[in-house]
């Protein structure tokens, strides 16, 4: 595991200082040589209903950067990832307060624009969802709710979509095909190809591959971390082995609150706080 | 081996009750059909549909009524089934937990299990009375009424099998909800809803009470549905307690007519949800 983990996360030991290694994260803190945040949480709580889900979460996601959630069942990593997107709203009861700061915005009070909010900042679910029409207009869905484009344009867009989801030389037949046909991975890869075919600005995954077999797991695992040279990805995952595979920062998250945030390795390494260790050498979770 | 003895006994019992509650049941079915068959099937002439009611007495076929009841049943379709189907979204999709919503369901189950003959009586209050004569346009609100909530039941139903993960995967590229419905929504339910659709259709194709009160009958070719307007289910009716024989054989017709007509549908509606069901 540890030479797994260093062959796959080279990056940026050098640019962490020394006397920060130990210090538990504080949100605020600008490391100098970090990329400016993409996406800035800052006191966000979560509410379903009376049950306050989210206590008050500090955190940064770094611009193409992986950021993972982990953390046992319930402890809100996923309910953290749906007010990104405010699809949350699609419940009535369920209700966020803080700021999330994305593009110099709270996008918790643009309250008029949700949906182009949610076409700036993507998401794929844990179980596929092909919408019942051929793979090409599964793709199409997306794209013609804000971009007006010709037909060979959006064949293009379409290609483009598949290639970067790696799954056009699997379907370039099958285009017409119903996209529903597919297999479960290749499902979970539309999906994917179909929030990317949007070109957003960041994408969430919830749990993108627990519902899938080993060698499907690997393609997506190897996916996002292609993905990530053009896009800012958040990922919640029970996996805590796929956090540390894919992820250049790590947040664990326990009982609605933040517990640690910081660079993949050293969480996994050296967590400054007991909980994380627990959690990540199995003790609890 | 005692216990496995006694289980194979209570398999044999269960199952023995079981096959002779069906025989029972496809028992009444089959003479049902034997009788219509025996009955009907030989005076299903080329004249039957070819001439309109006759006076007793006389030559003639049914080519009226049976055009006069497509033309009721596709009017009460036409009229209810678009109402039943808006109705059913907004259940499904956003009166879910409205108070307001609570309140069309219950009210729908009530106009659901609503005996047809009351449709008929409101009908002719509501519409024959003011109007002073009876009409093929008042026949097609009676049927409409027994439609419409049969279409709302089955659209809630069927839309609320569209799983969330789905509405929120639409909503999640930034589709208005109104998309959601209209594209993802719809087309996944689609199969079910037209499945509602077509059970109303059957059910109102028989319907006898509530035309009696409301289109009554006509005896003579018309298309005018603001006159009294020809339909099987009357006919059948009237002739069959008439005393003439000739009447009477047109009425076993007519009635091995609508029953295929309903068996055909219901076909349909199964091969209609096998096709929905990968």
């Amino acid at each position: 595991m540890e030479t797994r983990l260093s062959e796959q996360l080279p990056r940026k030991e050098s640019h962490v200082p020394a006397a920060a290694e130990n210090a538990p994260y504080s949100a605020p803190r600008k490391e100098a040589a970090m990329p400016p945040p993409k996406v800035e949480i800052r006191g966000l709580s979560f509410f379903y209903g009376k049950y306050k889900a989210l206590h008050d979460i500090d955190l940064d996601i770094h611009d193409r950067q992986i950021t993972a959630f982990i953390g046992p069942s319930g402890c809100g990593k996923s309910t953290l990832l749906r007010t990104l997107n405010r699809i949350y709203e699609l419940y009535p009861g369920q209700r966020a307060s803080g700021k999330i700061m994305l593009g110099g915005r709270n996008l918790l009070e643009r309250k008029d624009n949700v949906n182009k909010l949610r076409a700036k900042v993507g998401m794929v679910f844990q179980k596929p969802t092909p919408f019942p029409m051929s793979v090409r207009d599964n793709i199409s869905f997306g794209v013609q709710l804000y971009e007006r484009l010709s037909h060979s344009d959006m064949q293009e867009r379409v290609q483009w979509a598949l290639e970067k989801a790696a799954l056009w030389n699997e379907v370039k037949d099958k285009l017409r095909q119903d996209g529903t046909a597919l297999s479960g991975g290749q499902q979970q890869r539309l999906c994917i190809a179909r929030a990317v075919a949007v070109k957003p600005d960041v994408l969430l995954l919830d749990e993108p591959a627990s519902a899938l077999d080993p060698i499907s797991t690997q393609k997506i695992e190897q996916l996002i971390t292609e993905l990530k040279r053009d896009y800012t990805i958040a990922i919640v995952t029970h996996n805590m082995q796929q956090a540390a595979r894919v992820s250049d920062y790590t947040a664990f998250m326990y009982l609605g609150r933040l517990v640690e945030f910081g660079d993949t390795k050293k969480l996994f390494m050296k967590p400054a706080k007991q909980q994380t260790e627990e959690y990540i050498t199995g003790r609890f979770g | 081996m005692m216990l496995y003895a006694r289980r194979r006994l209570v398999n044999g019992v269960g199952l023995t009750l079981s096959i002779l509650a069906t025989l029972f049941g496809v028992f009444w079915l089959v003479w049902l059909l034997w009788t219509l068959f025996g009955n009907g099937l030989h005076w299903l002439r080329p004249r039957l549909f070819l001439e309109s009611t006759p006076p007793p007495g006389a030559n003639g076929g049914l080519a009226n009524a049976i055009v006069g009841s497509l033309i009721l049943t596709l009017a009460g379709v036409g009229l209810g089934a678009p109402a039943g189907i808006l109705a059913g979204t907004y259940l499904a999709e956003f009166g879910r937990t409205s108070r307001l919503g609570a309140v069309v369901r219950f009210v729908n189950d009530i106009l659901l299990s609503a005996p047809s003959i009351i449709i008929g009586v409101f009908v002719y209050g509501l519409i024959v009375l003011r109007a002073g004569h009876f009409s093929g346009w008042a026949g097609a609100v009676a049927l409409a009424l027994i439609v419409m909530p049969i279409v709302v039941r089955t659209t809630e139903n069927m839309m609320r099998l569209v799983p969330d993960s789905l509405r929120e995967a639409a909503a999640a590229l930034g589709a208005p909800s109104w998309k959601v419905t209209l594209v993802i929504v719809y087309r996944s339910a689609l199969p079910g809803i037209m499945t509602g659709v077509l059970l109303g259709m059957a059910r109102i194709s028989g319907e006898t009470a509530p035309l009696l009160f409301t289109a009554l009958n006509n005896q003579f070719w018309s298309l005018d549905m603001s006159r009294p307007f020809p339909n099987l289910p009357a006919v059948i009716f009237q002739f069959a307690m008439s005393p003439y024989e000739d009447w009477q054989h047109l009425a076993w017709a007519g009635a091995l007519l609508i029953t295929v007509t309903i068996l055909g549908i219901n076909i349909v509606v199964r091969m209609l949800m096998k096709r929905s069901k990968p």
